[in-house]
């Protein structure tokens, strides 16, 4: 073999080896992360964990029902404000857009989604916290919403592209004016698509922190209502973390668990939904 | 238009002389145009697609437009419902009348109501089979449900596919054959009982047993619409239709009963384009 195959076969194999010790290490230091915190988070989480309020610091047990219901209220209340515009703007943007106005709308939210969410939360401190005087889920709601627009707009538009056009003008062909053909027949068919980009956004949101600091800030208690500061798992685990405690530690460990295992079964959940959608449609295409 | 006295040579240069071509029609024709294009012209932004297209559709008649791939026949038959103005920088010059009507005035869902279209490529929603047919029926404001199955009945059978499917009306679509898809596609078409049928190259994807049950289906459909079938299949065309449109290049080289296009045609192109020596 000459000098020059045996060079080339040496450059090959090494190459080979170079990307496979890069690919390991990469998902080597995701299941580092992911053990380490199921390994902590599972010694600490307790059924106290999920069934009482936090207590003060020097005593220990308690839990952070708060947090989790707290999280829950902002989440709902932010899908509430995020999901139907960024549902709306998608629907604009695949179906009714134009070039010029398509192009900036699009540019926006990409901008828009790509903005530090401590931003977001500035605004939504401004616009909110500012005015009425007080912290409050309500602001925490919003800030999370405005971030999970352009998400959900982006991926309707997306999911709503990719329905044949051959459909479209299907249901046309029958006598179906505008707004009925997009109801009836494009809508439903990226249903699936369009549910699962909901979900993966809503379970980003969910581990949002930045947004929440200084929006709904947190609470060592039962929240009174939507005006009012309320506890959520991201700022919770925060705040225990950086507390000089022991036993807080070993709290927000076991929250860190917990937020970790809810946005797992909403990426499964997806990827279920999503699965079934794609093979319902191989049986057309 | 009945005073036309033209021979069948005038009838085979239709950009040539236009006018007197539609007369021609008439007067091969037992009953008046159900749909007519005058001078039709289409554009694909600056690119003009079709010129001067006249030509008469015959009242529960079959017509076939047959032609190159790229020839404007697929072109020409979309422009007649509309259904091209779904693609950007269009533009219709021209007229096209359905009843002496000018499709130009009529309302887009009204006039596809009265005028129905099976694609080349079956696109059944991905509903079940009898949500499927039902759809125009819905979109037109049938509501009551016994009125839904009457319809949904009468249209399957109308496109032959009642036997095949009626213990399974609420599966998807999708799990149908190719050609059963496209019969799906015939009956949600006929289910809103269009006066005219516009197929386009329905049975370019089906097998030959698939492509006889349809072309027997369009038979069947004679008495009941007018219908206006793209195909590249010449024996298709000499098959199924009652008139035959020759295309090329954008524009209509001959008219005439498909006897006449497939026996003696006028044009040298036609000949060389149905004895297979182009195209």
């Amino acid at each position: 073999m000459s000098l020059r195959n045996r060079w080339r076969k040496f450059l090959n194999v090494f190459m080979l080896a170079m990307t496979g010790v890069c690919a390991v290490a990469a998902v080597s230091i995701l299941f580092l992360i992911l053990g380490y915190l199921a390994w902590n988070g599972w010694r600490s989480l307790d059924w106290n964990f999920f069934t009482r309020l936090p207590k003060p610091p020097g005593e220990l047990g308690g839990g952070m029902a708060n947090a989790i219901v707290g999280s829950a209220q902002i989440v709902l209340l932010a899908t509430l404000i995020g999901a139907p515009v960024g549902f709306f703007g998608g629907v604009y943007l695949s179906e009714f857009g134009g070039r010029g106005f398509s192009f900036v709308v699009r540019y926006v939210a990409d901008l828009l989604n790509g903005v530090p969410s401590i931003v977001i939360g500035i605004l939504a401190w401004t616009v909110v916290v500012v005015p009425l005087h007080r912290f409050s889920a309500l602001a925490g709601a919003l800030a999370l919403g405005l971030m999970l627009i352009p998400i959900t707009m982006r991926q309707t538009e997306q999911f709503l592209r990719d329905v044949p056009q051959s459909m479209r003008e299907g249901a046309l062909a029958l006598g179906a004016s505008k707004w009925k053909m997009i109801a009836t027949v494009v809508v439903p068919a990226a249903m699936r698509g369009i549910a699962t980009g909901m979900i993966l956004g809503v379970a980003r949101i969910a581990g949002e922190t930045a947004p929440l600091l200084f929006t709904s800030l947190n609470n060592q208690f039962w929240s009174s209502g939507w005006n009012q500061p309320t506890a959520s798992l991201p700022v919770m685990i925060f705040s225990h973390a950086i507390a000089p405690y022991e036993d807080w530690h070993r709290q927000a460990w076991a929250a860190g668990l917990v937020l970790l295992l809810l946005v797992l079964l909403a990426n499964v959940a997806a990827r279920f939904i999503l699965s079934r959608g794609i093979s319902a449609q191989r049986g057309y295409l | 238009m009945s005073s036309s006295s033209d021979s069948e040579l005038t009838v085979g240069k239709p950009h040539e002389r236009p006018r007197s071509h539609a007369g021609a029609g008439v007067r091969l024709a037992a009953a008046p145009p159900k749909m007519r294009s005058v001078n039709l012209n289409f554009y694909y932004g600056a690119f003009q697609a079709l010129h001067d297209i006249s030509l008469d559709f015959h009242t529960n008649r079959i017509t076939a437009l047959i032609g190159p791939s790229g020839c404007g026949k697929s072109t020409f038959l979309r422009t007649l419902n509309r259904i091209h103005e779904t693609v950007r920088h269009t533009r219709v010059e021209g007229r096209i009348l359905l009843d002496s009507e000018d499709i130009f005035q009529v309302e887009t869902t009204t006039l596809r109501r009265r005028i129905g279209m099976v694609f080349q490529k079956s696109n059944p929603f991905p509903k079940s089979i009898a949500d499927n047919v039902a759809y125009g029926p819905r979109v037109n404001g049938v509501r009551r449900k016994t009125d839904v199955e009457e319809v949904v009945e009468r249209s399957l059978r109308r496109a032959a596919l009642w036997e095949e499917v009626k213990d399974k009306l609420r599966e998807s679509a999708y799990a149908l054959s190719g050609g059963q898809q496209q019969r799906l596609c015939i009956a949600r078409a006929l289910a809103v009982d269009p006066e005219v049928l516009l197929l386009d190259e329905p049975c370019s994807a089906l097998d030959p047993i698939a492509t006889a049950k349809i072309e027997d289906l369009l038979f069947d459909l004679k008495d009941q619409c007018t219908i206006v079938i793209v195909t590249h299949n010449m024996q298709q065309a000499a098959r199924v239709a009652d008139y035959t449109g020759f295309f090329l290049l954008g524009r209509l080289v001959e008219f005439n009963t498909t006897e006449v296009i497939f026996k003696t045609p006028a044009r040298k192109e036609t000949e060389d384009y149905i004895t297979g020596r182009f195209g």
